[in-house]
């Protein structure tokens, strides 16, 4: 399983990455894998303020749908248009191509609640 | 949790294995929609030997069938195989399953794996017959070779004319040189192909030349995710999800396998659901609006009313939409008929069509 060491993680298999005030937010490769092939991602809470733990959108596998849950407290900023189009791109890039949402992340010490890609690991383990 | 003799081979090729009735199975190898594929269009293998298998022998043993059975097996000749399904008695399904003739008082029965014992004890209860039964399920291997260039693909292994067997007949015969191989031209893709049953001893061997064989054409072993897919687009009922203890097969529209041209359990009743009509029934629907229906969700018009319960549902790898079954008032059962499915609270557009799918 690829875990990036830059990168920041949850218990619920996403990913972040911190960009000043701006997380990129996405699903590991682990969880790609466990839910198998995508056929669509649905996010329709661009614009809205949701707190960490609340739903920001589901993931539609051919096996099974999931929820993804914010990361860290803020306003989404930004839907990755491409994954509309390529929802494959989660599965193919899931660090890359496949981001689903840019975050302004509302107080940047909440960062520091992530996960390391070391205890990432042994979440996954 | 039981293995089947080709669990150590999933392994090793990667499988994602997970607990399903009972057993430890392969859910997928490459990915579902790349197995589907496979199979739709060339050739996929399929571990399903945790499928239950009993022999029924003896003078009576066709008395007992016929009695416990909706379909009429005296029309059976040795060679074929005929698809049946078990009433429980109150008007539900104990179990679909496959009745092959082996021979003139002797019949395999291959039943779905969740219901291994709940079938035997079933059928030894009814057995007031000179009839006897064994469960072979723990020996046989049993392998899904599936998709439309299988005969050319196997027929290297076999001196059987794969190619010129009818659709639901089997042969016994040598396959990959082991002797005994009861080769079905059965399946559960709708795709063609054929169903080999031997015993555990020779799994791994034949696993690998089947994967030989097949190397040529793209072969690709799949999951039980795959099989789930490919079942449903062709519209074939899965025990557990689309009939059950509850579902009547006149309901389940398997009436063309309910013959009232002899007595079973419940042939009263269900022959007063076929001329009476039933107060609901299972239907196809296709998604309009983008969505993906899933077992349990519920299924309501227009205004919101609650017509019935999605009992199979999936995003189908061949048309790329949402497709689904599930029972509703028989007066909401039309085709073209719009319904809606609750997904996450959002009421999404579907509509009743005709089957198969694909």
């Amino acid at each position: 399983m690829n875990v990036p060491s830059e990168l920041k993680y949850t218990k619920d298999h996403e990913w972040v990455k911190v960009e000043g005030d701006v997380a990129t937010i996405g699903i590991t490769d682990f969880a790609q894998s466990e839910l198998g092939d995508i056929v669509y991602v649905e996010i329709e809470t661009e614009g809205d303020s949701l707190d960490e733990g609340e739903v920001f959108g589901t993931v539609e596998a051919v096996k099974t749908v999931s929820d993804l849950f914010m990361p860290i407290k803020g306003e989404v900023i930004e839907v990755n248009e491409t994954i509309e189009s390529e929802p494959e791109a989660v599965n193919d890039d899931p660090y890359g191509k496949g981001w689903l949402i840019k975050v302004k992340i509302e107080d940047s010490s909440a960062v520091e609640n992530l996960l390391s890609a070391d205890a990432y690991k042994e979440e996954i383990a | 949790m039981k293995q089947t003799a080709l669990t150590k081979v999933h392994k090793e090729l990667g499988a994602k294995m997970a607990p399903f009735a009972g057993y430890e199975m392969p859910i997928q190898y490459s990915g579902l929609t790349d197995e589907h594929m496979a199979v739709r269009e060339s050739v996929g293998v399929f571990d399903v030997s945790h499928m239950g298998e009993f022999m029924v022998r003896g003078p009576q043993a066709l008395d007992l069938i016929q009695k416990i059975s909706t379909n009429d097996a005296s029309k059976l000749v040795p060679g074929k195989v005929q698809y049946s399904c078990m009433p429980n008695g109150k008007g539900g399904i104990v179990d679909d399953l496959l009745i092959y003739k082996m021979a003139d008082q002797e019949y395999l029965l291959v039943v779905n794996a969740s219901n291994i014992q709940k079938d035997w004890d079933w059928i030894q209860q009814n057995n007031n017959f000179d009839a006897q039964l064994e469960d072979i399920s723990e020996n046989i291997t049993l392998l899904a070779i599936q998709g439309p260039k299988t005969a050319e693909a196997m027929k290297a292994l076999t001196d059987v004319r794969l190619n010129e067997m009818k659709y639901y007949t089997f042969e016994k015969g040598t396959f990959a040189r082991v002797d005994d191989v009861i080769i079905s031209a059965t399946g559960y893709t709708g795709s063609g192909g054929f169903e080999i049953y031997f015993d555990n001893a020779h799994a791994e061997k034949i696993w690998n030349a089947v994967m030989e064989a097949g190397k040529g054409y793209g072969i690709k072993p799949a999951g039980l995710g795959a099989r789930d897919t490919l079942r449903l687009e062709k519209g074939f009922c899965l025990y557990g999800n689309d009939i059950d203890d509850s579902t009547s097969p006149i309901e389940a529209g398997l009436g063309w396998i309910t013959k009232f041209t002899k007595d079973f359990i419940d042939s009263d009743k269900l022959k007063k659901q076929k001329e009476e009509g039933v107060a609901r029934k299972l239907v196809a629907f296709k998604m309009i609006d983008r969505g993906i229906p899933r077992k349990d969700y519920k299924i309501v018009d227009a205004d919101g009313n609650e017509l019935g319960v999605v009992t199979s549902g999936t995003s189908s790898p061949n048309l790329k939409v949402g497709i689904g079954m599930g029972y509703v008032k028989i007066e909401n059962a039309k085709v073209g008929e719009s319904i809606f499915i609750e997904v996450r609270n959002k009421q999404l557009k579907a509509e009743i069509v005709k089957l198969p799918f694909v």
